[in-house]
């Protein structure tokens, strides 16, 4: 599944995240963060609510613009293309937002057409064909094509996302909290579903999340996020970089924490307005 | 997004007067520079809209919803409203025309206020309540939840799918809903003025054409257009920058109607004046009522 480079062996990342920073009016979110992301890897961001997982998730799609720094994809800034450009990158992207984001006007079937309709020439039937493949393989029946999302349930809603998402076949597919608001079996659903996406379409994942399972399951490599305002000086925003395994050993107290759950010193942390 | 509200000002009282003047012209100058940045952002939008308009042809099923809910869904109320404010006009005029004995030039009176000022500025007022807020609130909501940005994720620009049919629609079919106004106007002053304040037929008519030319017919209209375009403009704008929340959503609203009719009443007033010297350049003499 990963490719190396010809030339040199080593392998050129699909995604290169450098010296990135954003900022919200005079509030920092994310400061200097370096990332690479390599073609067909499944990398989990993690962290507590707050930290810019999101952010990031946003900055790396071009939906957000980095204040400082910059995001290359497949060796092009995506900042700093222009509208038509951005385009054609973007579809080779798939995004997973955490509410689902179906559009509340158009049917379940019209949702997952929707990327179909505008970068593509295939006719009514073409598409009709793989909104039903698509619906199929994230095991939702023929019957919900014609229903608004408002009538579906949070986990069905998450699939016609994800069958959203895959229309096109991306390449890259972000997932923004996959699992969040889900029972724990709907939760697993979601997870092998990522699973099975990955193998079937050989794709690059990144998947922003704070349930511990998931990334342990899903992924071959976590990073976590720290909230730029508790980091002590000079440390840098990404707490641990490392595969699952190294995550469990991680000495980071902080880490540690975040992993099993605990709250440690953060009540009272929050009470002193920390 | 992130805003600072009074909560974070860190200012120290008891500073002495200087501090506090100093600090009120800061906060002067705050209030001023955000008022431009807002500006320079509405006009940023709107030539994005006018660049997306002119580069791509709009999607006819994008089309046909938008103008079915700006056009033929506001054309009832748009028709009762301006029905009651013809008969209106002719309740207020009255009164004041009949002391004179002039009762009969009512129907100049009525139609030529309606069709150069009320029939468009009432149009337009419907429209920025019931069409112009209910678009801040449906594109505000798609903000929060996403779905703006999952249109832009997949490639389809958020301000051509959304904004530009929004804006062709309430700036091509607002003439037709101001000529709805005028008319109702029309029919529901003059039935008034024969049937009840039984004024000659025959002579409210004759005034009414005598004094109401085609021109302040064609301005009327004319206007409509730039009220149309702002409507729509101000209400995807703050549909587009809504802060999170109902909270948020529910202030697009107000707010998308606030700054419309605010804009519509400016509008009006430079091109009454605009169209006014236009009118005296061709009609020296000017219009004259007696």
């Amino acid at each position: 599944m990963v490719k190396p480079d010809k030339d040199t062996g080593t392998q050129e990342p699909l995604i290169r995240i450098e010296q990135l920073s954003v900022e919200f009016g005079r509030h920092e979110v994310l400061h200097a963060i370096d990332l690479a992301i390599l073609r067909g890897e499944t990398l989990a961001i993690i962290g507590e609510s707050g930290c810019g997982k999101t952010v990031l998730l946003k900055t790396i799609i071009g939906l957000l613009h980095p204040t400082r720094g910059a995001v290359m994809f497949d060796g092009q800034d995506l900042a700093r293309l222009g509208e038509r450009a951005l385009t054609r990158e973007r579809i080779r992207f798939g995004f997973v937002f955490q509410q689902a984001a179906l559009f509340d006007s158009m049917t379940i079937a019209q949702n997952v057409a929707f990327p179909l309709r505008q970068h593509t020439r295939k006719n009514t039937a073409e598409i009709e064909e793989i909104v039903m493949a698509r619906l199929a393989e994230v095991g939702l029946p023929e019957s919900v094509r014609f229903k608004k999302p408002a009538e579906l349930s949070g986990g069905m809603r998450k699939r016609v996302g994800l069958a959203r998402a895959l229309a096109l076949e991306p390449e890259v597919v972000l997932y923004d909290e996959p699992t969040t608001g889900l029972d724990p079996i709907m939760s697993d659903v979601i997870n092998e579903l990522i699973l099975e996406t990955r193998r079937r379409h050989l794709v690059t994942s990144v998947m922003v999340t704070h349930d511990m399972r998931s990334a342990l399951k899903l992924a071959d490599r976590i990073v976590m996020l720290y909230p730029l305002p508790r980091l002590q000086k000079g440390e840098s925003q990404i707490l641990f970089d490392g595969t699952p395994a190294d995550l469990e050993q991680s000495s980071d107290r902080r880490v540690t924490q975040f992993v099993h759950g605990e709250a440690g010193e953060r009540l009272m942390e929050m009470q002193n307005g920390i | 997004m992130f805003q600072d509200g009074s909560l974070s000002d860190d200012k120290t009282p008891g500073g002495g007067p200087v501090q506090a003047v100093a600090d009120w012209v800061a906060d002067l100058g705050g209030v001023v520079i955000d008022w431009l940045v807002g500006l320079g952002s509405v006009a940023l939008f709107a030539f994005r809209t006018f660049l997306w308009l002119t580069t791509r042809m709009v999607r006819r099923e994008t089309l046909i919803p938008s103008f079915y809910q700006i056009g033929v869904l506001s054309l009832p109320v748009v028709a009762l409203t301006g029905t009651f404010i013809g008969i209106i006009l002719a309740v207020q005029a009255y009164g004041q025309f009949h002391l004179l004995g002039m009762e009969s030039r009512l129907g100049a009176v009525i139609n030529l206020s309606l069709v150069r000022e009320l029939g468009p500025v009432l149009a337009a007022t419907m429209l920025a309540g019931r069409v112009g807020s209910a678009m801040a609130a449906e594109l505000g909501t798609m903000r929060v939840t996403e779905q703006i940005d999952a249109m832009a994720s997949m490639g389809a620009n958020p301000i051509q799918y959304l904004v530009v049919p929004r804006f062709l629609g309430c700036l091509l079919l607002i003439p037709a809903l101001t000529i709805m106004a005028d008319f109702m106007g029309v029919v529901g002053g003059a039935l008034y003025s024969v049937y009840l304040l039984n004024i000659d037929w025959h002579h409210y008519l004759k005034h009414s054409q005598d004094y109401v030319r085609g021109f302040d017919i064609f301005a009327g209209v004319f206007k409509s257009l730039f009220f149309g375009g702002a409507i729509s403009l101000i209400s995807c704008y703050h549909g587009f920058h809504c802060d999170p929340g109902a909270e948020g959503v529910g202030r697009a609203a107000t707010t998308a109607f606030v700054y419309s009719f605010v804009a519509i009443l400016m509008l009006d007033v430079v091109l009454a004046i605009g169209l006014e010297s236009v009118y005296l350049a061709f009609w020296p003499e000017g219009p004259k009522l007696f």
